[in-house]
């Protein structure tokens, strides 16, 4: 059987992460290919039902990468982040979801090698879960 | 400035008719322009919310029925989300007025002009149920304190109080000008009306009541009912927490949902003015439904129930007030109450946040702090 190669959804902020996730390439760093990366303004404006429905559609992990505190462009939209991301895994918990594969990391703009080491990191820790239930029980 | 007053039953005045005629005297005297009270209506006899401008519409007034139709904190909003300027006294239960609390922190409602009158509350039976037992008479409201009162169980005729208020460990009212105590009283002989606030204390002398004395039995008899509901209210979340253990067992208690969002609809704090899953969003293609069958070869439908559920608690369950309404208007069964519960209990917890407990304290979605949560990001 062929190894388990999880899915990975990144939603990532168009000012740190993104431009992170930008640096690695232009710096030909490389890390997995598990990760798919949704370019948003901020990451106070992802909504917790992306999240939500990345995972019911079959997601083995999701990322939210956002700006440090105190460096977000918008001011404070990574820490109203923060806030939901621990309120949706306090729910997700709730259900046996394992609690690690929902991340929010904090990537800054000049941080090439802590993006590409997040999606290895990331992609490891995954395999070593196992694909999400979702995919293999019926969940509507 | 009266603390306690009394509403007596003598000459074959009740109780019920002694709260009419203080509700009809805070209109006569000025001290609110309007009521907002559950009466009896004259069409299938039920009980509903109504707002009553002329006293003279008092004589269906009957708070006391162990029945709550729908949770009138939507209600309370409707009636002072704009500034009118104009008084009214709401008469609500505690599973009500702590919603309402939370839509005036969402700026939903207003407390400025209100008089808050809460009452005791001893549970409600499911409408249905209080339809077949009530049959019409004010006569079985006193019948059911009566045999409260006598410590005999609330079940009769294959009906219970509902589920939600077994468990509830909120019957006294907080935050409220008022209090109407039913607790340690004999309705046979008269109850007590709390001032609780100064607002209160004034409305209750303007009103001209009889002075009266804190109930003797009350802080007994409220602490004997705590243990009750807080026992029945630990057995039934952890119930629901085993049977829920995964995604699997949500599935299954989610099972027969049809999508009605009758839950949503039914519940005092789903805030949104719009509920995002019947927008268009929610309107899929045609071909989107052939591609999830392709990638799973089965798609149940309706679509989408436990991305429904699972935003809701999102949404509301720091907010929930576990009223149980969701239960109530749940055609398929559903124990939505007991689930979203066993959630809230985790997600309130984890901002020590209790809905309707002070005004003051704002909604967990509503703040945020720059020292907080840092473990979320730090992947701990």
């Amino acid at each position: 059987m062929a190894e388990f190669e999880p899915i990975i959804v990144a939603f990532v902020c168009n000012w740190c992460t993104f431009t992170a996730a930008d640096l690695a390439g232009t710096s030909r760093l490389s890390y997995p290919a598990n990760v798919r990366l949704i370019r948003v303004m901020c990451s106070g404006m992802v909504d917790p039902k992306y999240v939500i429905k990345a995972f019911l559609e079959g997601a083995d992990a999701v990322l939210i990468g956002g700006c440090w505190p105190g460096d977000c462009h918008y001011i404070n939209g990574n820490l109203k982040a923060r806030r939901r991301v621990a309120l949706l895994k306090d729910i997700l918990r709730r259900f046996g979801f394992e609690e690690d594969r929902l991340w929010l990391r904090w990537i800054a703009a000049s941080e090439g090698n802590l993006f590409a080491d997040t999606i290895k990191e990331m992609v490891e820790k995954v395999k070593a879960i196992g694909p999400s239930q979702v995919k293999t029980k019926l969940v509507a | 400035m009266l603390e306690y007053a009394r509403i007596e039953k003598k000459d074959g005045v009740d109780v019920l008719e002694g709260l009419r005629a203080f509700l009809a005297s805070l209109m006569e005297n000025q001290v609110v322009e309007a009521v907002m009270v559950p009466t009896r209506l004259p069409y299938k006899k039920v009980i509903m919310q109504t707002l009553i401008r002329d006293p003279a519409k008092l004589n269906g007034v009957d708070p006391l029925a162990p029945v709550v139709p729908t949770n009138s904190a939507r209600f309370a909003a409707q009636l002072t989300h704009d500034e009118t300027g104009r008084s009214l006294a709401l008469v609500m239960r505690p599973c009500e007025i702590r919603p309402f609390v939370e839509l005036v922190k969402l700026k939903q409602g207003r407390l400025d002009n209100v008089l808050m009158i809460g009452m005791d509350c001893l549970g409600r039976y499911e409408n249905d149920d209080f339809l077949s037992l009530d049959k019409g008479e004010t006569s079985f409201t006193m019948d059911f304190y009566r045999s409260m009162r006598d410590g005999k169980a609330a079940a009769r005729n294959n009906a219970d109080l509902a589920e939600a208020c077994k468990a509830c460990e909120h019957p006294v009212a907080e935050g409220v000008d008022i209090r109407v105590c039913i607790f340690g009283e004999d309705l046979d002989k008269g109850l007590t009306l709390e001032g609780v606030t100064q607002k209160g204390k004034q409305a209750l002398s303007k009103a001209g009541m009889a002075e009266g004395q804190r109930p003797g039995g009350r802080e007994q008899a409220i602490q004997t009912l705590l243990r009750e509901r807080t026992s029945f209210r630990d057995a039934w979340l952890k119930e629901m927490r085993e049977r829920t253990r995964d995604l699997e067992g949500l599935m299954d208690v989610l099972g027969n949902c049809i999508n009605c969002y009758n839950c949503r609809v039914a519940c005092p704090v789903c805030y949104c003015r719009e509920c995002v899953f019947v927008t268009d969003t929610f309107q899929h293609d045609s071909e989107q439904f052939f591609r999830w069958a392709e990638k799973r070869g089965m798609l149940k439908l309706p679509t989408d129930t436990i991305f429904y559920h699972l935003t809701r608690m999102q949404h509301m369950s720091t907010l929930c007030v576990g009223c149980g309404q969701c239960t109530s208007v749940c055609p398929s069964d559903i124990p939505v109450s007991q689930l979203f519960r066993s959630v809230a209990e985790g997600t309130q917890r984890l901002f020590n946040y209790e809905p309707g407990r002070d005004v003051k304290e704002p909604i967990p979605l509503g703040v945020f702090y720059e020292k907080e949560f840092e473990e979320v990001a730090a992947g701990k």
